[in-house]
């Protein structure tokens, strides 16, 4: 990438594996502050590996991870992850109602959740504030995928890590979230690095795009790459449509 | 009893061997070790006891006592060869339930420091307490295995680690405490405890015995809330290291 920014996220020559298996490559590369970023890339390229490694949740094996121009070692771990949140793939859900849910990231500060407040987030995410007694067994999947991005974003964080948050969501849901993540990242300058599946989501919503293949970075660049990119192996997954 | 009833009474034996041979249950053989063993193994027993209890040495208590703790270790360990360094997490709990149950009975003058009170007392403690280590390691390791994401995502919003993992240890610690709770429930009403039938067996006043009783059942009470909230607390944090992530394993 030639454009001018400042990273939010460094990584440098990083490698990660577990039990001698090679999930990460040398990856090194930014994300750019206050920009949305789009990974794209094949089930198994190491998408999630890598958004794990940007909140602390897994470190590198080798190589060198710096949020804005700090190594991430100099973090504390829980003031990492309150900085930089996560909305994680499998939108795990702690048995209870979604209030419970929502105050949780409060309460694990030792403080209480203001039921006000977590009404209008969950109507923020597109939820009716009815929701918030009810138990989340009973909620649907892409009900529970909008609990789990709220829930992320109770903790303000700066950069906010989002791993396939639209799968589950019909085409109506998924244009409020994407317009409530936008608003987001323009209100508040949050960065924001977004894995998604869907290659025309990647698009739309993405200023800058890498797409990952068997845990390597094999192109970056500002979104429109994906209309055409370099890289043979890049043209034949974009070519093959979203899997 | 003389040995000579006592051979008599292998017609308990003889009934499930004719049993499993007609109705080909197979377990003749798993019969057959298990009275062998049953016989050699508590005739040893009895005599070592007598052995101990004539000489009254406070060493070979020590020695009985230790030797009961290293044969729990080695059971209850086994359960829990996930978590790193559970066998010395196993002993220290077994010795300290050990000591602080043996303390306050001997300590108020509640039982005599007699090998007989001792040893038999530390039989009940120590089995007990290995009994609720196995429950508990049991319960925790398929806790843990089956709501990992709901441990990585209290770490991904900034919990500790003790944050992270305190819904599977404390119901871990609940499961395995409830069979000894429930236990006591019922007690006296279907069955009468072994240890207490043995003693009015004996001769010994039933009101005697079931003072006893009590308070033995009071004591396992300790035993089993303490060792599985000691292991608990010593076991939750080797799932994690020092950047307070879930130690990965394949
Ligand atoms: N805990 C683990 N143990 C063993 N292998 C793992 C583990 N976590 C991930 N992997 C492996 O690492 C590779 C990358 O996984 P990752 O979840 O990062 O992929 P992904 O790009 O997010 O895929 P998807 O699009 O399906 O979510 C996969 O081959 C996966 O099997
Ligand atoms: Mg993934």
């Amino acid at each position: 990438m030639t454009t001018d920014y400042k990273p939010a996220i460094h990584f440098n020559h990083v490698d990660y594996s577990i039990d001698g298996n090679k999930i990460l490559r040398g990856i090194t590369g930014s994300f750019p502050e206050g920009k949305i970023t789009t990974l794209v890339g094949p089930s198994g390229a190491g998408k999630t590996t890598l958004l794990k490694l940007c909140n602390g949740l897994l470190s590198p094996e080798s190589g060198e991870i710096y949020i804005k121009d700090k190594g991430i070692d100099s973090f504390e771990p829980v003031e990492l992850r309150r900085k930089v949140g996560i909305a994680l793939q499998s939108a795990p859900m702690v048995s209870g109602t979604v209030y419970k849910n929502l105050a949780l990231p409060v309460e694990l500060r030792g403080e209480k959740y203001d039921k006000k407040e977590a009404e209008s987030l969950l109507r923020d995410v597109g939820l009716d504030e009815k929701f918030l007694d009810r138990k989340v067994t009973d909620l649907s999947g892409g009900q529970q995928q909008k609990v789990s991005i709220a829930r992320t974003l109770v903790n303000k964080p700066e950069i906010l890590l989002l791993d396939e948050i639209t799968s589950s969501l019909d085409r109506t849901s998924l244009k409020e979230m994407e317009e409530l993540i936008t608003l987001i990242n323009r209100k508040y300058g949050t960065t924001i690095i977004w894995i998604t599946h869907n290659l025309q989501q990647a698009l739309d919503i993405g200023d800058y795009t890498w797409v990952m293949m068997d845990g390597e970075v094999v192109e970056t660049g500002e979104s429109k790459l994906l209309r055409s990119p370099a890289n043979d192996r890049v043209k034949s997954f974009v070519q093959g449509g979203a899997q | 009893m003389t040995y000579l009833t006592l051979s008599i009474t292998l017609i308990f034996v003889v009934i499930p061997l004719v049993l499993s041979k007609t109705l080909n249950l197979g377990l003749e053989r798993d019969t057959i070790i298990a009275t062998v063993r049953s016989i050699i193994q508590l005739l040893l027993v009895g005599f070592i006891l007598k052995f101990v209890f004539d000489s009254e040495s406070l060493l070979y208590i020590f020695l009985m006592v230790t030797l009961m703790i290293v044969a729990a270790t080695h059971n209850a360990r086994n359960k829990g060869a996930s978590i790193k360094g559970i066998t010395w997490k196993v002993a220290v709990t077994l010795i300290f339930v050990e000591v602080l149950t043996q303390g306050i009975l001997i300590g108020l003058n509640i039982t005599p420091p007699t090998a007989q009170y001792i040893i038999s007392i530390s039989g009940m403690v120590i089995g007990n307490s290995m009994v609720l280590s196995i429950l508990f390691l049991n319960r925790f390791t398929a806790e843990v295995e089956s709501h990992q994401d709901e441990t990585e995502l209290v770490l991904s919003l900034g919990g500790t680690p003790k944050q992270a993992i305190h819904t599977q240890l404390i119901n871990s610690i609940k499961a395995s405490m409830i069979p000894t709770i429930e236990s006591q429930k019922t007690v006296g009403l279907v069955q009468l405890p072994g240890m207490m039938s043995g003693q009015i067996i004996a001769g010994a006043d039933p009101i005697q015995a079931v003072q006893f009783q009590l308070l033995i059942m009071f004591l396992l009470l300790t035993t089993a809330a303490v060792t599985s909230v000691m292991l608990g607390f010593l076991s939750y944090p080797t799932l994690f290291n020092q950047r307070m992530q879930l130690i990965q394993k394949s």
